[in-house]
């Protein structure tokens, strides 16, 4: 099978006269890393992977040997639908890094969500992942300048001259020939904001999806002079942009988190998954959302979680449990609202699907759902209800991560150290900058 | 029953066997009429086994693990231009399995087998020079095209960038235009091994090609409610404007 494979991906790059392979993979930070090889390379790098110097990709440096090896998955070969006609098709290839005596490279955070969806695998489960994934657009940002919404639109508005919406609409054509299909795309709340929700697939082919939708929103954005955005909090005031992600477990054809006999419908797996998740939800924080501007989005009065609970619709809540459509046994499933569209998707889903399994393992309970508007309950009324707060800045969360087992388990020594020391050095410099908000309040009151 | 050790080529003809455990009665049928023949129990063994002139026959026994059984006929079959003749040896029960995968093998036996009608298929086998039609080269539908040999698909002469399992996908319902099949049957002839997502995986995979099919030919590949999926369209009748 895995010849026949190989022998489609050659024929096809000969047959589409494709002139540039580029292998793609993904930094520890979440950025999209690649370098492109011609098609007579091609061969070798299907059956040996190709050697590069990993020591300057953010996470990858080690002080012994500095090269890798990408190996790329033949599963994700895809033609490229931009590009110039006059110089030949590309196509891309996402890539596991491996050592070069072939064992996964633990700084690779594909093989990290790898190892975890092998050994759900391994226990009969799949991890399916469905991401609503919200980005702003924005006139080119001027250095120092704030950025420049193109409309004051809100939810699911239709505005005039609609640039927004012709920009969805090439975003969602692109993303279809690149095999990624769509559920929903409307203006968000925001002014220039947008969501794009994509329909549920296989954990890691999702984080795949994740990298080339944002690579692909920006490319539009540029190819119509426009710029696109995926931090967290780029505008004060309004709703921030968050990557609200839909779980699900299957055994089979059949859904995991389904009992019929539930009032709920949830299964004692979905629970005890949950509890996962809400236990271990401050550990895995600094990864769901690892930039200082991500908790300027996690505040109360924005529709972004800042409690750790979990109720069926209730938005200002950590995890919300959606209603499926005439009780469908197939779209039972829970919604985690706090990471950042601007995370590692990979490192996210893993400690998504570790912290979740982790509860299913150890039989954890699911404490009881919140319903109140958590935001108008004072802070007496929440310890009373056993609801706990997201940690409230990188600085936080990344000391709760320190100390986790889970998350130091989960991610591999390797990556789990460098992401504690790249962050707290981004603490520092941010702790030492001296905001307008200091000076405005400050300067001529002291 | 002679031991017949994994190491080293064998000589021109020679015959591969895959199984799982070598039954004595092929092993006593293999050698009482003279061929010269090695089992393995899996494709890497019957590469390094294979002499220089390639295989002169397959002997496949599907056993309980029939998937292990027909990965092993894909793998033989990769070589398009003069692929391995196969006997697949199956049992009464089982011959459903044979059902869509003609391009697997060539012809089978049914076991518990008769020595002399085994001993007979195996010299038709090895004496048969391709014959009957030609595998198609091109699979056309309506205005969707593919193109076997290069893998390339196209509709209304615009090719498709397809990933190999859609484009397998395609393939296979392509050529069986107004069946419907069920998830399971697609995922067992299309995946051929146990594809982790499960069933669940097809819906995933036709959603991809219907998305690349584009909204004027997405409904190429119907929903049929709590069956499966179906392509192109069933005709009742013949049109006059046909």
């Amino acid at each position: 099978m895995l010849d026949q494979h190989r022998d489609y991906v050659l024929k096809t790059v000969t047959e589409r006269g494709v002139r540039l392979v580029r292998l793609w993979f993904t930094d520890v930070l979440g950025n999209l890393k690649s370098f492109a090889i011609s098609p007579a390379e091609l061969e070798n790098a299907l059956s040996d992977g190709m050697t590069f110097d990993g020591s300057s990709i953010d996470g990858f440096s080690r002080v012994q040997e500095a090269d890798v090896l990408a190996v790329p998955d033949p599963h994700t070969f895809e033609i490229l639908p931009w590009g110039d006609p006059g110089s030949g098709a590309e196509a891309r290839v996402f890539c596991d890094i491996h050592d070069l005596d072939g064992q996964p490279f633990a700084g690779d955070p594909r093989q990290v969500l790898r190892r975890h969806v092998q050994a759900a695998h391994a226990q009969g489960l799949t991890f399916y992942i469905a991401p609503d994934i919200e980005f702003f657009y924005f006139e080119p940002p001027r250095p120092g300048e704030r950025p420049v919404p193109l409309d004051s639109g809100g939810y699911f508005d239709l505005t005039t001259r609609d640039a927004t919406g012709d920009l969805r609409k090439r975003t969602i054509r692109t993303l279809e020939q690149l095999g990624i299909p769509v559920e929903y795309s409307f203006h968000e709340d925001s002014p220039s904001q947008q969501e794009i929700d994509l329909r549920h697939t296989d954990a890691l082919t999702m984080a795949d999806s994740v990298m080339t939708f944002r690579l692909v929103v920006r490319e539009v954005a540029a190819s119509q002079g426009l710029y696109a955005t995926f931090m967290p909090k780029p505008l004060e005031g309004v709703q921030g942009s968050g990557m609200h992600t839909h779980l699900s477990l299957f055994r089979g054809d059949e859904n995991a988190f389904y009992d019929p006999d539930d009032p709920y419908n949830l299964s004692a797996l979905a629970k005890s998954f949950m509890a996962g998740l809400l236990v271990h939800a401050a550990e895995i924080t600094a990864i769901t959302n690892p930039t200082v501007n991500s908790y300027k989005r996690l505040v109360p009065g924005f529709e972004a979680p800042v409690h750790v609970s979990w109720a069926r619709n209730n938005r200002s809540g950590l995890i919300r449990v959606p209603i499926p459509k005439r009780g469908n046994p197939v779209a039972t499933r829970v919604e985690y609202r706090s990471p950042d569209p601007g995370c590692n998707p990979y490192l996210a889903f893993s400690l998504m699907l570790a912290a979740g399994m982790r509860g299913v393992e150890q039989g954890y309970e699911l404490p009881a759902e919140a319903d109140a508007n958590l935001f108008e309950l004072d802070d007496i009324r929440l310890s009373d209800l056993g609801v706990g707060q997201l940690p409230q800045s990188l600085a936080d969360s990344l000391r709760v991560m320190e100390q986790s087992d889970l998350v130091r388990e989960a991610l591999g020594d390797h990556i789990f150290e460098w992401f504690l020391r790249n962050k707290r050095r981004e603490w520092r410099d941010y702790k030492t900058h001296v905001s307008q908000f200091e000076i405005d309040r400050y300067l001529g009151s002291l | 029953m002679s031991a017949h050790p994994i190491r080293g080529r064998c000589g021109e003809g020679a015959v591969v066997v895959f199984a799982a455990d070598m039954p004595a009665d092929v092993a006593r049928a293999l050698d009482m009429a003279g061929y010269e023949w090695r089992p393995v129990p899996g494709l890497p063994d019957a590469s390094a086994a294979e002499p220089s002139t390639g295989w002169g026959a397959a002997v496949v026994i599907v056993g309980d693990d029939t998937e292990a059984a027909w990965a092993f006929c894909r793998g033989l079959r990769r070589s398009d231009t003069d692929p391995v003749r196969t006997l697949v040896l199956i049992g009464g029960a089982r011959l459903d399995e044979l059902d869509l995968r003609d391009d697997l093998f060539d012809d089978f036996c049914i076991t518990p087998f008769h020595p002399s009608e085994f001993d007979a298929r195996m010299r038709h086998l090895l004496a048969a020079t391709p014959v009957g039609p030609a595998r198609a080269d091109l699979v056309e539908y309506q205005e969707l095209s593919l193109n076997l040999e290069t893998y390339q698909a196209a509709i209304a002469g615009r090719p498709l960038d397809l990933t190999f399992m859609e484009y397998e996908l395609l393939k296979f319902l392509a050529q069986n235009p107004g069946k419907v099949f069920s998830r399971e049957m697609l995922l067992s002839r299309v995946w051929g091994y146990e594809y982790y997502g499960g069933a669940r995986t097809v819906d995933v995979h036709v959603r991809r090609l219907r998305a690349k099919l584009g909204e004027e030919y997405a409904d190429m590949i119907q929903t049929v409610r709590s069956v499966g999926y179906r392509f192109g369209q069933m005709r009742w009748g013949a049109s006059s404007d046909d």
